[in-house]
């Protein structure tokens, strides 16, 4: 046969191919690698499950009662509000914490293996990402079954348009968001480094990116930075796909009837003069930014990231 | 293909050195190995042995220098280096949470090994170092030297021109250290290919063709473990007196020309045929005698002599280091 000749024939043994083949086999084992060991791992499979719905469930639920605004008068539950956020939420920290299995290869010796391999470093780097990415695109897609549910969109076509509208955005966010774990893992030496790093950087990220609670009406500072979180804008085209002609509305401020019996008996002035006491209550805002911009920033962000990853890994040692 | 000077020499070094801010690890050395050898770095830990391997497998950047593997130079042809080595690190580098045959099939395809004999070829190598049964498990179920072989295996598996084994028999109870040199011997003969190796065992040095001893980051002396023993000269004596510093005043006037070896913790000296010079040492010797040892000069002795100290001291004070190391990493939690 052939094979013996190729074994035999060329020195070591190895098919000479180009750079672009070697480029993708190197992204493909190490994907291959990491969603093997994800896979194995059944706690893993397990939080990555669990994680979210606990999320969505309790902080949701004990959010709602807090914010009697969204469960008074209006149709929208807070869980529904939120739940686009929680998917941001998932897609980033699965994301980022898995660049957390580089630090784990250092430790236990399996980089060197791969970084003395005739694999390009970039290969390396982008295949880390394509592993992490898959994660957090599984543990949104388990996410994503529940809009189904008529707790929250009810099963119908234009749920499933909705989903499928948020898949593209999901794999986007979540390499983005990847490639800035495996930057920062790249060239620490450090375990105990990393988490804290991560929510220096995660916290605020999450918590400015509207994920769980609406951007609007905050103070001046408030808003400039989280015109700059890029993730604003990923949960920004998440809720503003799934909430499309979901009526949000402000809940109407329950006023005593007989106050308001007595009102309508009161000369027009009168009443004119009442319903401006009432205070005006500001709507929520589905989506703040253009579909576009917000496609144009998560993107952007996404490919600066990669570089930025492929670059560090390159100059590890 | 093979580009070098000498075809005969696979791995030519010339002045190479690495530094560390201001450690030099490795002070600029310069040495051959020939094609087909088994070539050895001995020398106590954190003399620069694996420094130089890592160079050589351009892992690490020299600071000045250069050297060529299987004719590629390490500097601008680092990936053509990289297909023509083996390697085995001195700490474990597998993936634990797969299977044997896993992490070398994640080997071959990262080395681009044909598809049509990745099989056959891990078949091959898991028989050669006698894994073939365990081979499905995974490998966090394997002992250290199964981990060690499988390593060995797994440097084999896209039939590498030159092989590197960093310190291969580290922590090895001393039949498996037997195993793996059996291996190494058997490989030599089997596939052809030139087996570069450190250690810091003296009697496993001896199963090398040459060695090169390295101490503080330089090359002290290159040789064949038979031209190196020989450097000593003759027997070794190894005396235990009541008082040493008289038995060497007695002994420097029975004998003027006797040359005492430079070891604070030993009375000894060396001379020509050890098992006649006794008798008449005992004979009317001034000071009380408790022990007498003769023995034919080891690679320690050429060690001992070239550099005044014992490799074994260091080596074994490096081990109560890791341990205590160890230990103090366990209780901080880190497994």
């Amino acid at each position: 046969m052939k094979s013996e000749s190729v074994a035999i024939e060329t020195p070591g043994g190895i098919i000479k191919t180009s750079r672009m083949q070697r480029f993708w086999t190197g992204v493909y084992i190490i994907w291959l690698r990491d969603f093997k060991r994800f896979w194995r791992d059944r706690v893993r499979r397990v939080a990555a499950f669990v994680q979210p719905l606990v999320f969505l469930f309790i902080l949701g639920t004990g959010l709602q009662a807090a914010f009697k605004v969204f469960g008074a008068g209006g149709k929208t539950k807070y869980v529904v509000f939120m739940y686009p956020g929680i998917l941001g939420m998932t897609v980033l920290f699965t994301s980022v914490f898995s660049a957390m299995s580089i630090l784990w290869d250092r430790e236990f010796g399996f980089l060197k293996e791969v970084l003395v391999s005739p694999v390009p470093r970039s290969s390396v780097a982008v295949g880390k990402v394509f592993g992490g990415a898959t994660t957090a695109c599984l543990q949104g897609a388990i996410l994503m079954v529940l809009a189904f549910f008529p707790w929250f969109f009810g099963f119908s076509f234009e749920t499933l348009g909705k989903v499928l509208l948020l898949i593209p955005i999901m794999i986007l966010l979540s390499f983005g968001m990847t490639a800035v774990g495996v930057a920062i893992a790249a060239r620490l030496k450090s375990f105990e480094a990393f988490p804290l790093l991560m929510n220096f950087f995660l916290m605020p990220l999450f918590f400015l990116s509207g994920a769980m609670f609406p951007l609007q009406g905050l103070p001046g500072w408030m808003t400039v930075l989280t015109k700059v979180n890029p993730l604003a804008y990923g949960v920004d085209m998440l809720r503003g796909i799934l909430l499309h002609g979901v009526q949000v509305t402000s809940a109407t401020i329950s006023i005593n009837p007989k106050l308001m019996a007595y009102i309508a008996k009161a000369p027009p002035e009168i009443q004119a003069a009442a319903r401006n006491m009432i205070p005006k209550m500001p709507q929520l805002q589905v989506q703040r930014y253009p579909m576009w911009l917000s496609l144009v920033v998560v993107s952007g962000f996404g490919i600066a990231m990669l570089f930025i990853a492929i670059w560090q890994f390159g100059r590890t040692e | 293909m093979n580009n070098a000077s000498n075809a005969e020499d696979i791995i030519e070094v010339k002045s190479l050195a690495k530094n560390f801010n201001s450690l030099v690890a490795v002070d600029s050395v310069s040495f051959d190995v020939k094609a087909g050898e088994i070539f050895g770095f001995l020398g106590p830990n954190g003399a620069g042995k694996t420094t130089t391997i890592n160079m050589l497998c351009t892992l690490l950047k020299p600071t000045s220098g250069g050297a060529t593997v299987h004719g590629f130079d390490i500097l601008a042809q680092k990936n053509e280096v990289r297909e023509s080595i083996g390697l085995v690190f001195q700490d474990p580098s597998l993936d634990d949470k797969l299977t044997g045959r896993e992490n070398l099939e994640f080997h071959m395809v990262v080395y681009r090994v044909p598809r049509e004999v990745r099989e056959k070829r891990a078949s091959e190598v898991l028989e050669m170092v006698g894994l073939t049964d365990r081979a499905d498990h995974y490998v966090e179920t394997y002992s250290g030297g199964m981990k060690r072989r499988l390593e060995i295996a797994r440097g084999l598996l896209h039939y590498p021109a030159v092989l590197f084994l960093d310190e291969p028999t580290i922590g090895l109870d001393p039949q498996t250290r037997n195993y793996i040199w059996d291996y190494i011997e058997d490989l030599k003969k089997r596939e052809g290919i030139t087996i570069f190796l450190t250690t810091h065992y003296m009697e496993e040095a001896e199963h090398c063709d040459r060695i090169a001893i390295i101490d503080l980051g330089k090359i002290i002396a290159l040789d064949t473990p038979e031209e190196l023993k020989s450097m000593v000269g003759g027997d070794i004596i190894k005396l235990v007196t009541v008082d040493d510093e008289k038995a060497e005043e007695e002994l420097k006037r029975k004998y003027p020309d006797i040359e005492m070896i430079p070891d604070p913790d030993c009375f000894c000296f060396e001379v020509e045929k050890g098992e006649e010079f006794v008798p008449g040492l005992l004979r009317d010797f001034a000071v009380e005698i408790l022990s007498i040892n003769v023995h034919r000069p080891t690679l320690d002795d050429v060690f001992l002599k070239l550099t005044g100290k014992e490799i074994r001291d260091e080596g074994a004070d490096a081990l109560a280091d890791m341990r205590t190391g160890l230990k103090m990493g366990s209780r901080m939690g880190r497994r």
